[in-house]
Formats: structure tokens, sequence, C-alpha cells
């Protein structure tokens, strides 16, 4: 498309204060017995937005789902959606529709009949019913497959009935539990994006449950990352892996290498961490919230880390030395775990730009790691 | 392992056989009988079929048998549904335990106290014996083993399918009707059969219950055996082993072309995948 880059305006309405958030959870705690699966949580989200509650299982975002879908009520808390409480209004009632974790198709019906229940159920005409099914067939192509029933497909063709069959009631919010997860991992990629395109098309808000952070990566406008029942961070993809706000956070998004330190220098634009095993100050460009002398941490990315031979000539660089202990070649990069002088280990991501290295640094090399101050995240928790 | 028989399991095999079926071909042979005598061969007829068929009391009787065991069934699937269901999805009640440890009694209870008690309890109320209290009687137990078959399908039941039902739209009533039921129909099948054939061979509770003039067919066998063995109970019996034979066969032969449409449909999916 041609006018696609003048009118390209972020989609960011989180950061509009005059935007009003299309669903709003507030305060909702649910407890089972003694368990607190959700604990006083509150989050904005905001129409067209792809929103992914990511978390280890058992954090509670499946069950926060299950209560915007209605199959759960609030032990306490609200739920709004477009400006209307939800949180008594049964899941039948709801102008809501869910893709289930195992796609929950009805197997005593055929693929149309499948996508055609939701409309059945609030008496669409016969004509519309029809034309809406074809409709929705033809946007996850599969006309071909109309009259099947849902065992005599494969599983990426189940996928795409469940997510027809839900989005075919033009519900104001889909709710999406694992979407993909029973698909293999090429085919998992692939319908990542079709999802996008599809979501792009129908502009309808999604919320998706996942444990898998690549997905949300890709997927997701913005990403609650979810811990004990409460959030941990909500940001966009980018926010999250840059900047997380705790070593939890940016340990369960991709890896990183965590040092505790004393903070020993903190200026309004740059810091320096002693870190506690010894070695040389880690400087960061940027301020902290927390006060000198503090117990922080710096995490780096391992493919923000520079790994060479020979030390490098300026001496302001943050720098450790350490000897290679492994080596995992994975073709477009390779991953070297160096082990520093008081033991711990660092990881280090290095591209494969070249075929071959003029000099390849292998096992028991003595190896200097560097990274760029604006590099590592500061974190106070 | 060998594929072949050896001579070990081959004899294995015919004792086996033996002992399970020389009584049934013994009966079936003897139903061919010229003679009168049951035990000594007279040479081949049909005359013994053509005696059971002018046989109105027998007749009459396998009438009664047929009625008694559809209605029996028939109430004994609604019934034990509904427990079923209840032992499958409610898992924490108050009486719980007592609940299911009394849907399970009826199944190892002695039939003659089952039939006794209920006998007791009919006269009692001045209940007169007839189909009615024969119904009620075969109910009684056939509903427990209905309420098993169905509990064991809905424990393996995937109920997001419901919930699904329920999102797009349904009320938890619908749904029942909708989905839950038409999903487990198989099971209720072969729960209505199940009971179909115990009331069907039931002798001790329907002697207990049963009113003057409502003798079931097995009734009416065993008080005629009492008098001697006739030639026309080989025949009728062996009429009814071809009726569960046939019944037998068809159901496999079913299952079977289920299980290849299936295989088919699969190979088809996975074909599409690639």
């Amino acid at each position: 498309m041609n006018t696609a880059t003048a009118a390209r305006v972020p989609f960011e309405p989180w950061k509009d204060p005059q935007a009003k958030p299309y669903i709003r959870i507030v305060n909702v705690t649910k407890t089972f017995g003694d368990f607190v699966a959700v604990d006083n949580l509150s989050i904005d989200i905001y129409q067209r937005e792809f929103f992914s509650l990511l978390g280890p299982s058992g954090c509670g975002k499946t069950t926060l789902l299950r209560m915007l879908a209605g199959f759960e009520r609030p032990t306490s808390g609200r739920i709004e959606l477009d400006g209307v409480d939800m949180s008594t209004v049964p899941p039948y009632e709801r102008p809501v529709n869910m893709m289930f974790q195992s796609y929950a198709l009805f197997p005593h019906m055929t693929v149309e009949e499948n996508i055609a229940f939701g409309l059945r159920q609030d008496r669409v005409p016969k004509d519309e019913r029809n034309a809406r099914v074809e409709e929705m067939l033809g946007l996850v192509q599969l006309s071909k497959f109309a009259k099947r029933k849902p065992h005599q497909l494969s599983g990426g063709q189940r996928q795409r009935v469940a997510l027809a069959r839900s989005l075919v009631k033009k519900p104001k919010m889909l709710l999406l539990d694992e979407p993909l997860g029973a698909l293999d991992k090429k085919l998992r990629e692939q319908t990542q994006f079709e999802l996008m395109n599809i979501q792009e098309q129908v502009g309808i808000t999604f919320v998706i449950v996942t444990h898998d952070q690549e997905e949300a990566m890709t997927v997701s406008s913005r990403i609650a990352v979810m811990n004990h029942g409460r959030i941990a961070q909500v940001a966009t993809p980018t926010e999250i892996y840059e900047f997380p706000n705790s070593r939890y956070v940016a340990e369960f998004i991709g890896d990183v290498n965590v040092f505790e330190g004393r903070l020993s220098e903190a200026a309004a634009d740059h810091v320096r961490i002693a870190p506690v095993g010894g070695g040389g100050e880690i400087y960061v460009d940027r301020g902290t919230s927390a006060a000198q002398g503090a117990t922080v941490w710096a995490a780096i990315r391992p493919e923000k880390i520079d790994v060479a031979l020979t030390p490098p000539t300026d001496p302001s660089v943050n720098c450790i030395e350490g000897t290679v202990w492994d080596i995992g070649y994975l073709g477009n990069l390779t991953i070297y775990h160096v082990r520093l002088a008081d033991g711990r280990k660092m990881t280090a991501a290095v591209a494969n730009r070249t075929r071959l290295r003029e000099q390849p640094i292998t096992w028991d090399d003595t190896v200097y790691l560097t990274w760029a101050p604006d590099s590592a995240v500061v974190l106070v928790s | 392992m060998t594929k072949g028989l050896t001579k070990i399991n081959l004899v294995a095999l015919t004792f086996g056989f033996a002992f399970l079926y020389i009584p049934i071909l013994i009966l079936v042979f003897f139903s061919f009988n010229e003679s009168r005598l049951v035990n000594v061969w007279g040479g081949f007829s049909l005359k013994w079929y053509g005696e059971l068929f002018r046989n109105d009391d027998l007749l009459g009787a396998a009438w009664v048998s047929l009625i008694l065991a559809a209605a029996t069934s028939t109430l004994s699937v609604v019934l034990g549904t509904v427990a079923g269901f209840v032992m499958a999805r409610f898992t924490s009640f108050r009486g719980r335990t007592l609940f299911s440890g009394m849907i399970y009694a009826p199944l190892v209870m002695p039939e003659v106290i089952t039939g006794l008690s209920l006998l007791l309890l009919f006269v009692s109320i001045d209940w007169g014996r007839g189909l009615g209290t024969m119904i009620i009687a075969h109910t009684s137990f056939c509903m427990s083993y209905v309420a098993v078959v169905v509990q064991s399908r809905l424990v393996s039941f995937d109920r997001s399918i419901e919930e699904a039902a329920q999102d797009l739209g349904a009320t938890p009533f619908k749904t029942f009707f909708v989905i839950t039921l038409p999903v487990i129909a198989p099971a209720l099948v072969s729960g209505w059969l199940l009971s179909f054939t115990l009331s069907l061979d039931n002798v001790v509770i329907t002697s207990f219950t049963s009113g003057p003039g409502w003798d079931t067919l097995p009734v009416k066998i065993f008080s005629a055996v009492k008098l001697g063995v006739k030639p026309e109970i080989n025949a009728l019996s062996t009429i009814m082993i071809l009726i569960v034979a046939v019944g037998v066969v068809v159901a496999s032969l079913i299952q079977k072309r289920a299980m290849v449409e299936r295989q088919r449909a699969e190979r088809l999916a996975a074909a599409a995948n690639e």
C-alpha cells in the first residue's frame, strides 16, 4: 500500500490520556478456598489491542481469562466491558467469545454447523447465517472443509475452525487460551502471523493467555507479565525486553546475565555498580530510583555482549575477563558460556555474520566480554 | 512369539471351547430332534419349532418379556443418566459417599433380597402386582448399570465443549440437550441395551414381583423345566441364541465399519496436513 507510510500513526492508546479503556479490570481478586489465584489485580485494555497475559503455569492468567469469559466470578472487584459491569453476567449473555486451548469443537457437528452454532443461539435468520459462516470459512481458508467433522481435520485446521467459530458472532472481545499450544513449532510460528492479520482485518480486541514468551512478543500490542496472581509489568514487547522492571521479568523473558552489586555512584544520568563478586565496576548511562549504596542488580542480555580475544583499547568500556567454558553453535548465533575469575558464569550470544571467523574462539581461551554503557539495565527488585 | 498354534495351545484351546460350548451345541442339536424324549435322537425334524409357534402361552410370555424389557430399559436410561450425571459432575456434596454407595448397592445385592423386599413393599402398600410392579423392580437394579456406564463416559468428557456452547450463547439447560446428550448418546444406547438384556433374562426378581397372568419368558421356561424338559424349550432356546448371536455380530460389524471409517478420515486429515 502506498499510503501506508503517510498514515503510519503508532497504535499506542495507552499513552493517550484522552483514550477510554475498553476493558477495565478493577481490583479483581479470585480465591479458591485458601488459594489466591488472582490478587487485587487491575488492568486497562484498549479497543483493538492484542493483549497478552504471560506467565508460568499457576500464575493466575487462565483464571483471569475465565473471569473475563464469565466462567468464574471474581471474589471481589469489577470487570467492565465498554462501560458495562460484567461481573455478574453469565457467559451466555456476554458479548465476549473464547477460543479454547483444546479447541472444544462439537464432535457431532460438521465444521459448518460448529461455526453456525453461535448464530443459531442468537436466532440469526438463515440467509444471513449462511453468509456469515461462509465469510468466516473464507477468512480461515477452510471453505473446502465445510462438510467435514472435526475428527476428519488436522490439528491446524481444527485450530482455524475454533477461531472462526469464536469470531463469527463479532464479539466485543475475543479471549484466546493458549491458542497455538497444540501445534508444532513451524506451524505455530506461521499461525502467529495469520492470527495477527486476522485480528487486524476483523478489528476485534484480542486477549490471549500464553506461557510462550516468544509467542507473546510476536503477536502482542502489550504484554502483562504475571506472577502469583499479580501483575509484574505491563508494557509493549520492546519495553518488557529492553527495560524489565524486576529480575523476575528480566529472567522470564529471554536469557539474561544478572549481577548483584552495590550502587557505588548514583547520578541523575548515569550509575556505577560494584559487583558483589568483585571485578570492574559496571557503568550504565541511565539514572535509577535507588539511593547510593543500595543493593541493585545489573541485567545484560547475552546478545548485547561482545566476545574478543584481546582486551578493549578504551579502558572506560565495561569489560570482564573470563575463560571460555562451553560453546553452543546454533547456526545463526554462537552462544559462549564464559567462566569469570570468581567462578560465576556469563552467557554471550554472538551473531555469525561471516561464515568463518578469522581467529576462532575455542574452549579455555581467555576472552574479554564487553558491552556498551546503554546495554545494561539496573533493577532494584 | 510364534504365530501358529503349537500342540499344547491347540489342546488347551479345544478343551476351553469344548467346556464353554458343548452344552449349548447339545441344546441346539436336540432342538431338531424328532423324538419327544430330550436325550434320545430320533431323526431330524423341525416339528418343535412349529409346536412353539402354536403355543400361545409361550408367545404371550415372550411378548410380556419384550414389553417389560423395553419399558425398563427406557426408564433406567432416564434415571440412570441423572444419577450418573450427579456422580460425575458433583464431586463434593454432603452425603456423596453414601449416595454413590447406594447407587452401586443393587449391583451386588443378592437378587433374592431385592425381590423379597420389593414384594414386601408392594404388599404393604397394597399395590396389585403386575406389569407396573415388574417395571419398577427391574428398573431398580438396571438403572444402577446405566448410572455406572454414564458416569464413566462423563468422566472422560471434555467439559470445555459445554463451556464453548455456553460461551456461544446457549443456556446451561440447552447445552445439556444440544451438546452433552448427543455426545454421550453411545453410552446411553449401550446402557439401554445392557438394561434390556438384564431385564429380559431376569428370573428371581421377576418371580417375586410378577402377578398372575404376567409371567415372563424366563419364568415360564423355568417353571416348565421343573416338570421336565420339553423339546419345545430347546427350540425356543435355539431361537434366543440365534437372536443374540445375530445381535452380537451386527454390533461388531457396525463397530468395525466405524473404525475403518475413522482411520480413513484420519489418513485424509493427515494428508491434508502435508
